[in-house]
């Protein structure tokens, strides 16, 4: 936790001078006990008109001096602990930014976006809390405690034993409840999960009339988490009577005892007032410092997951020696003898890959799923880093290159078709910023998108929804392949990046890349085997290994893996042949 | 369709709030109960100052305490504090049990709604909207609305409990309180106001940058592969500015509440300080009673502060009421009680004259005639997004045709029952549906009262045994949310053998495209063969081979059914078949 403290330091004026004027306002606060007993025990008694009235003023006076105090405090709270809370997100965000794969992978992506967000409001709230109670809630507390033993010790005796008791209960009510909210939070996770279920298998569910089985499951998880928030209500209920109870029992006790300390005149009846009165601000007091409790712990918790991040290291970061220079006559791409596992698993993906990719060429990449498609042309833009061996790009090593060189030469369709939310010539503009209307122009039409995308009543100009999810799937795998088109790359990588498309735009696509873009070298993912028959060099894995490499019909000739492919895809036809 | 805002009467707070209300008529005596307990408890709270007014009265200096007197005030006291703390739990209690029963009230009718609404009406709602409704909206109301009722109803006793306190003791001083309250009231709404405002800015902004989080990071390989890495964090950076500036706004207006409600206390307490101890000068008033009052005073502002955060939390509670209850008045999928249940089915399925459309303006499936003799296999082809699943809608009822009619075994499906329809049909989609529990009990899921045997029976008929036995717990393994550790294949597998399972007459199969390895695709294959023997099928096909064994195959364009013939004839013919087949499966690139 303290880690992220020296974000503070860029707020030392709020930090310091935040709890400073609370603590005046504090002061105040406990001076206008005494004024009002001394308006008792001096006017009252002696029938002074004029005091009373000075010492009233007094009292308005310390009651606005307070509130401006207290709201320059706050100012302060709220700038110091919200710019504490951006200025962590916004280094947090390009920490993450830096991060790769292999680390995002590990922590996962739905947990890095609850870190930005939740745990990082949670510390905001404590260094708010900080400033405004940190100071305050203990010196009420022990301010009060002060003079109230000043007034007279032996009643303070009161104190000493009531404010156990307040934390007791709370001890008692929080640990009891606490426990609960997590398992009412997973019942209400099972009502989201069921409701998920039924949306998406609507149909299924229909088809086999199960609606009231459904309503029936639904029903049991709601009165499930129905009684468990009644029964965790029970006990949270206690905690504001049971302090309400130990607070206004201490009260009866300082009267009781205070009339024998008054009997033999060691007080007098205005102090037995205010010592009412302390009696009340410490224990309001000290609930606040069980809810500071409560707040810090929470946010120690995200401040350990919030630090866990930071303390990630990249493990694919720039070289820091200068790239070699590129050897014009080596092959554009090469994989020499390349070993990868994913980090944490044991599995070994890739083993032993060794391939050489001339420039221009297209190649197609087959094999069944977990054959290490995928995993083969994530090492090119070093995604993840190769376990053994290594990968050239124009005679030169991957991690020679800086990153942004490196993947600046490269175009990358994901298996994914993601797009993002702006509209559709942002979108393209991802490929490259300074793209011209010609160059976008001809990524559509060779993606086999301009169609399309010209029918639309917005065009270029089409508001694109978070995900792409107002295109259709096909649509939308178009798009991304216009997008990497429009970087116009040296490297063209299609990660299985087609299934959506039916065969016939398939096959317009396959024509225009090899029309229209002579100098590109293409590396095709495909689970169909027709997709890459003209491919000029055939990739065959297995299970990590390379099965085959060559042309369609060399392979379909030795290659018994991807004869079985092929066959099986083809069945009625001469698949060899034509 | 119509899930958004209606406007006029039905709409306005006041009647959201009375069908609120009427969903906890089953718990009225609770509710009644709660209320009791609350006037009980504030009350008896209330009561204590006036008695600690009355012991301090009885202390007046050394040798001049009244022991005996001040016994019967503490016990007095010491009683009071006892009930009005059972009493005050017990209304707690009270409120959340009509509160979460309540809820779930609202939580199921919303869920069975959902469950009985044509399918259009979920086919046309972002899923997480809806699921929004039935979870989070629901919570909300009992949030806002069934706890904010009994801090409104504690914080009204207070107020008029305090003041007629006030007034029994001594009306003058009670009158100054009565002058200051628009003061508690005009800074109460000050501030509840502005930072109402900001809030409601701050989480818009809030959910821009979740928004933002979530797409660039959870797409981090594309971010990366283009080299977008210091745009995403300007865009960042932006939106994080503007967090900054509208949550210290919302920070601080927040968090004047207490200092100002404090210095409201002050500003009271001294006023009756000053105006009481003038009236013990004058004779009228004890010193006792001087002090019940300070601590009335020091608790009079608190609850016009609770009362105006209930306000807005009220507010919240609406909005939340608002979205609930315009699903619960989704009209219902039109009622089949009186209908038949189908008798017999042989299979035989007949179109006749068949108008649909999604939408008025664009008419899709115009005067479409089909005869289906039992057992012939019906494919639908056509390129991506042409409208395929169309067909399989109207089949399953889904939804309804415009015009025209359709037959199962020479009946009008409108006369038949839903459920006694859609149970001839064995349907097998691309996005393999399972739900979370056992794989026995997603392939039992059409026959619940299937023994293992049976279950065992139809996954190796389906050729998802193999894979299954090599799960951890085979059979008993627990699919996790959405089928999310087996793979797309595998799930399809496992769709099948529940089909198998019920051995319906007449089958839809929707042919995956792709991201399926090729084995599996082949078990896929060999499955799909087996169960179209002998029974009507519809097929959503992308196969060659399927698509040539069809009796007859519907081409769809766009939504509209272009052509329709048998494979030979179709190719005869030179139209679009033809040429989507050429494109398709005679490889014009092969020679390049």
């Amino acid at each position: 936790m303290w880690k992220l403290a020296r974000y503070l330091k860029h707020f030392k004026k709020e930090v310091i001078l935040g709890p400073f004027f609370k603590l005046l306002e504090a002061i105040f606060e406990l001076i206008v006990p005494l004024v009002m007993a001394k308006i008792i025990d001096v006017g009252v008694k002696n029938g002074d008109t004029r005091y009373v009235l000075t010492m009233g003023g007094v009292m308005v006076l310390l009651g606005v001096a307070g509130l401006g105090f207290a709201l320059t405090c706050q100012y302060f709270a709220a700038k110091a602990s919200q710019g504490f809370g951006t200025m962590v997100r916004n280094d947090l965000f390009a920490h993450i930014s830096s991060l790769s794969h292999g680390e995002v992978d590990r922590i996962g992506t739905p947990s890095l976006i609850t870190r930005i967000t939740g745990d990082v409001n949670q510390l905001q709230v404590a260094v708010a809390m900080l400033i405004r109670l940190v100071v305050r809630a203990p010196f009420l507390v022990i301010g009060a405690a002060v003079m109230a033993m000043m007034l007279d010790l032996r009643l303070s005796l009161v104190f000493l034993a009531a404010a156990p008791l307040v934390g007791l209960a709370l001890y008692f009510v929080m640990s009891r409840s606490v426990p609960f909210y997590r398992v009412i939070q997973k019942k209400l996770d099972r009502i989201s999960l069921i409701t998920r279920e039924n949306l998406e298998g609507a149909r299924v569910i229909r088809a086999f009339s199960k609606q009231d089985t459904e309503r029936a499951r639904f029903h049991a998880a709601s009165e499930d988490a129905m009684v468990s928030s009644i029964r965790v209500g029970k006990i949270a209920a206690l905690l504001n009577p049971l302090t309400f109870a130990i607070m206004n029992l201490a009260i009866v006790a300082i009267v009781w005892f205070g009339g024998f300390r008054v009997d033999t005149g060691a007080l007098s009846q205005g102090q037995i007032i205010a010592f009412v009165n302390y009696m009340t601000q410490i224990l309001l007091a000290l609930v606040v410092v069980a809810n500071l409790v409560i707040i810090f712990t929470k946010s120690s918790a995200s401040a350990a997951r919030v630090n866990e991040v930071f303390a990630t290291q990249p493990s694919i970061t720039d070289p820091e020696k200068a790239l070699s220079t590129k050897d014009a006559a080596a092959p554009k791409i090469q994989f020499r003898d390349v070993s990868f596992s994913y980090p944490g698993s044991g599995e070994v993906s890739l083993s032993h890959i060794s391939v050489d990719i001339q420039k221009g060429q297209t190649v197609g990449i087959i094999g069944g799923t977990g054959s290490g498609k995928s995993t083969l042309v994530n090492l090119i833009p070093r995604f993840y880093d190769a376990t053994e061996g290594s990968i050239l790009v124009d005679g030169v090593d991957v991690r020679s290159y800086p990153l942004e060189k490196l993947r600046g030469q490269i175009g990358i369709v994901p298996q994914q078709a993601v797009l993002f939310s702006g509209t559709l010539e942002e979108n393209l503009r991802w490929g490259k910023e300074g793209a011209t209307k010609e160059q976008m122009d001809k990524a559509l039409r060779v993606a086999q998108a301009k169609e399309f995308v010209d029918r639309l009543p917005d065009g270029w100009d089409t508001q694109i929804a978070q995900g792409g999810k107002n295109l259709s799937g096909g649509q939308r795998q178009r798009l991304t392949i216009a997008r990497a088109l429009t970087r116009e790359p040296d490297i063209l990588i299609l990660d299985d990046s087609m299934s959506a498309l039916d065969f016939a735009t398939d096959a317009a696509l396959r024509r225009a890349l090899r029309e229209e873009t002579e100098d590109m070298t293409v590396l095709m993912v495909t689970q169909r085997a027709h997709t890459i028959r003209s491919a000029d060099l055939i990739i065959v894995l297995d299970d990590g290994e390379v099965a085959g490499i060559g042309t369609h019909e060399a392979l379909f000739a030795q290659c018994g893996v991807y004869r079985e492919i092929c066959l099986s895809q083809q069945k009625e036809k001469e698949a060899a042949g034509q | 369709m119509s899930l958004s805002k209606k406007s006029g009467k039905e709409n306005s707070s006041w009647a959201v709030g009375k069908r609120l209300l009427s969903f906890t008529k089953p718990y009225a005596g609770f509710l009644a109960g709660g209320l009791l307990c609350a006037l009980v408890s504030v009350l008896l709270s209330l009561w204590l100052p006036v008695l600690i007014g009355d012991a301090v009265d009885l202390i007046v200096g050394a040798g001049q305490v009244d022991f005996p007197g001040m016994v019967p005030i503490l016990l007095k006291m010491a009683g009071a504090i006892a009930v009005s703390a059972l009493f005050s739990w017990m209304m707690t209690v009270c409120t959340n049990t009509v509160s979460y029963k309540t809820v779930k009230s609202i939580r199921d009718a919303a869920f069975d709604r959902l469950s009985q609404v044509p399918l259009s009406v979920l086919d046309s709602h972002s899923h997480g909207d809806l699921i929004a409704r039935v979870v989070t909206d629901t919570d909300m109301i009992s949030d806002g609305l069934l706890q904010g009722f009994s801090q409104l109803f504690t914080g009204l006793v207070t107020i008029l409990g305090t003041l007629g306190f006030m007034l029994s003791v001594n009306a003058h001083i009670a009158l100054v309180v009565v002058v200051l309250t628009p003061l508690s009231l005009f800074v109460a709404s000050f501030i509840a106001r502005r930072s109402h405002r900001m809030f409601s800015v701050q989480s818009a902004t809030r959910g821009e940058m979740t928004g933002l989080v979530e797409e660039l990071i959870g797409n981090q390989k594309v971010v990366k592969a283009f080299g977008y890495e210091k745009k995403a964090q300007a865009r960042f950076e932006e939106i994080n500015g503007r967090l900054y500036d509208c949550g210290v706004k919302a920070q601080f207006y927040s968090s004047m509440t207490n200092p100002c409600t404090r210095f409201v206390n002050g500003v009271v307490y001294a006023a009756v300080g000053i105006f009481g101890a003038l009236s013990v000068i004058g004779g009228n008033l004890s010193v006792g009673q001087l002090s019940s009052f300070l601590a009335y005073a020091n608790q009079y502002t608190k609850p016009f502060n609770e009362i105006t955060g209930v306000i807005t939390e009220l507010q919240t509670a609406f909005a939340s009421a608002r979205r609930v209850f315009s699903l619960l008045d989704e009209p219902l999928e039109p009622s089949d009680a009186g209908n038949q249940p189908i008798a017999h089915c042989d299979g035989s399925v007949a179109l006749e004259h068949v108008f649909f459309s999604y939408r008025p303006d664009r008419p899709l499936i115009e005067d479409l005639n089909l005869r289906v003799q039992p057992g012939q296999i019906i494919a639908i082809v056509g390129p991506t997004g042409c409208g395929k699943t169309t067909m399989i809608n109207l089949l399953m009822r889904f939804y309804d045709v415009d015009s025209g009619k359709i037959l199962v075994d020479g009946q009008d499906t409108r006369t038949l029952q839903r459920s006694s329809l859609r149970s001839q049909y064995g349907m097998v989609l691309q996005d393999s549906w399972l739900f979370g529990g056992t794989v026995a009990e997603n392939i039992a899921y059409g026959r619940p009262d299937a023994t293992r045997e049976e279950i065992v029976a139809a996954a190796k008929a389906a050729h998802a045994h193999s894979f299954i036995r090599r799960l951890p717990k085979g059979y008993d393994t627990l699919i996790e949310g959405d089928g999310a550790n087996l793979s797309q294949g595998q799930r399809q597998l496992m769709c099948i053998a529940r089909v198998m399972l019920t051995q319906p007459p007449m089958l839809i199969l929707d042919e995956a495209t792709s991201s399926i390895d090729t084995r599996t695709e082949e078990k896929i294959q060999e499955a799909f063969a087996r169960m179209m023997r002998g029974r009507t099928s519809f097929i959503v096909a992308h196969r060659l081979s399927t698509i040539r064994q069809a009796d007859v195959i519907l081409v769809m364009r766009d939504g509209h059914i272009v052509e329709m013939g048998s494979h030979a004839a179709l190719l005869e013919k030179g139209g679009f078949y033809a040429t989507l087949y050429n494109s398709q499966f005679a490889q014009p690139d092969a020679q390049a």
